[in-house]
């Protein structure tokens, strides 16, 4: 079958690989229908993850049709179409049993602080991920669920990270009634935090980024203030002391992780030469720009190292911080009415369709963010 | 099982201002059940043949009940990760060392490729055909830097050995014309 094929830092490739096979009870094996590139999968492809091993697939955003299960899988069947969640979980441990199905105890041997993840390195699991052709799915009584009768494709497969991962930042910002929420990060997980931030109550939803084409699409999509950070003022934190009367917002949302661009000295330690675990400009800026015992909520994705943030300032503000991998599973019940009943509109999102075999040139563009790429989906040979 | 030293329902007034609503992790923990407390002692799923080589953090007694078989560990940056692995996830030996080797397995990758008769097609695989479709200008200007800053280290260097290898002839030259006299 075809497959991704990561090489190196900026390298990936498509090769022939063997067929992924049943290797416990509760697999099932998917044929790949839709597949996106992640803007986490950045964080691999630009080699910041430790741990992402060469001959490794990418790939956590994907849906298909189940066309093998295990022995003991009973919640799915041969034939099911089925949303499948970026990550693995086993149902029984004591965090999935609370709903921290994005925590799971029993899908990652490699690490303790994150749980497995499909195509995410051998730090969340060594699976390989939905980038390809076929791909072994863990636990499919728990992850897979089915896409319902005339749901679209294209919104199914937003449905596995983009929106959850979205609707959590929103969820995790506490946000009331009247509140006014930034979003720093444009990118398709801001965009739909954006989104979700009013689903919640939002007075005023602020965007902040340094593109443009995607600033312009965030206005109109979410709808929301949308302002760049390079051009339209010098300090992005002092922007939003002056737009909040001066107290900061009640609610900010990182939704840009370990790629931000915006500081010399964040950029530097941690992009250019790993010295934090990636670039930390965008929560810096949130901690410094939510009001007084306001809440910072965190979906960006950083490596398992350190990163330099102002600490002194959430003790002296009386900051509460919340941050996680969105629990896909616990979330698509609720998300799936929402995208029935046209309150959310994923695959508005989607701006590129790219052949799996041309997934070197689909990374380019949207790791530099050319043609105005906001979310890239691959289509399969067999799906075309 | 969480180990007490001190039983805290001996403590005078353990509990009374318990209030299950106060959770700042809400709604994060929707189905609380406080299952974690009794410690590491759920029914674990059936446990996944370990029939390749699979590093596990020793933050962890076990290997987790399913796993990835991605690329086992192999050759050079399969012995730094090996070493890694002694290390917990709290310390930089566990993670440098990583990311090192995965820069080591990026040329032993190139070195499996030549040795398989295939030489990596760079260009593709960097995706250049995007960036000369769409970022022409961008992508000539990074190459023509790239292209510039080293041919001239390769100058620099290679005038720099001409530099000491007349000043080496020189000095022997020398002594031996001292020697001579």
């Amino acid at each position: 079958m075809l497959a991704m094929d990561y090489r190196g830092p900026k390298r990936v490739r498509v090769t022939q690989k063997p067929m992924p096979e049943i290797k416990h009870p509760e697999d099932a094996i998917v044929r790949v229908t839709r597949s996106c590139i992640c803007g986490s999968d950045l964080h691999l492809y630009n080699g910041n993850v430790p741990d992402t091993r060469v001959g490794t697939t990418f790939g956590h955003e994907f849906i298909g049709e189940i066309v093998e299960v295990g022995s003991e899988v009973t919640k799915v069947k041969v034939g099911d179409m089925v949303i499948v969640p970026f990550n693995i979980a086993c149902g029984r441990c004591s965090f999935c049993q609370q709903g921290l199905f994005g925590n799971c105890h029993e899908s990652n041997p490699m690490a303790t602080a994150v749980g497995g993840i499909f195509g995410y390195s051998h730090t969340a699991g060594g699976f390989h991920g939905g980038q390809a052709e076929y791909v072994r799915v863990p636990y499919a009584n728990v992850g897979p669920t089915v896409i319902p009768p005339g749901m679209d494709p294209d919104d199914a497969v937003l449905l596995t990270d983009v929106v959850p991962t979205g609707y959590q930042a929103a969820e995790m910002a506490g946000i009331q009634p009247g509140d006014t929420v930034v979003v720093f990060g444009a990118g398709p997980v801001g965009i739909m935090a954006a989104r979700c931030a009013w689903l919640f109550g939002a007075g005023r939803v602020i965007v902040l980024d340094h593109v443009d084409y995607r600033l312009e699409f965030v206005k109109n999509y979410a709808p929301a203030e949308a302002y760049n950070f390079k051009t339209d003022m010098q300090d992005p934190v002092l922007f939003i002391k002056k737009q909040t009367d001066w107290l900061g917002a009640d609610c900010v949302i990182d939704a840009v992780g370990a790629e931000a661009t915006g500081d010399v000295m964040q950029t530097i330690t941690g992009r250019k030469t790993l010295l934090q675990a990636g670039s930390a400009t965008a929560v810096h800026w949130a901690i410094n720009s939510v009001k007084k015992g306001g809440i910072v909520s965190i979906v960006g994705v950083y490596g398992p190292t350190d990163n330099l943030v102002p600490i002194g300032n959430v003790l002296n503000k009386g900051l509460t911080i919340r941050a996680n991998q969105a629990s896909v599973k616990r979330l698509l019940p609720r998300l799936i009415e929402h995208v029935k009943n046209g309150v959310i509109r994923p695959k508005e999102l989607i701006t590129h369709r790219i052949p799996l075999e041309e997934i070197a040139d689909g990374y380019r563009l949207f790791s530099d963010k050319l043609d105005n790429c906001i979310k890239p989906v691959l289509t399969m040979p067999s799906s075309r | 099982m969480q180990k007490h030293v001190i039983d805290p329902k001996s403590v005078p007034g353990w509990g009374i201002d318990a209030d299950p609503e106060n959770d700042p992790t809400y709604p994060m923990k929707p189905n609380r059940t406080d299952i974690e407390q009794a410690g590491y002692s759920w029914e674990r799923p059936t446990q996944q043949p370990i029939d390749v080589e699979v590093l596990h953090s020793n933050e962890r007694p076990n290997v987790s009940s399913v796993f990835g078989t991605a690329s086992p560990p192999m050759g050079l940056s399969g012995m730094i990760r090996r070493w890694a692995f002694r290390w917990s996830e709290n310390e930089y030996n566990h993670w440098l060392p990583l990311i090192l080797a995965d820069r080591v397995n990026v040329v032993e990758g190139v070195l499996e490729d030549i040795a398989h008769g295939k030489f990596p097609n760079i260009w593709k695989e960097k995706g250049y055909n995007a960036s000369w479709k769409h970022d022409r200008t961008s992508l000539i200007l990074r190459l023509a830097t790239f292209t510039a800053v080293t041919g001239g280290l390769i100058l620099w260097l290679s005038s720099g050995d001409d530099k000491k290898k007349a000043k080496r002839a020189k000095h022997y030259r020398g002594a031996y014309y001292d020697y001579d006299e």
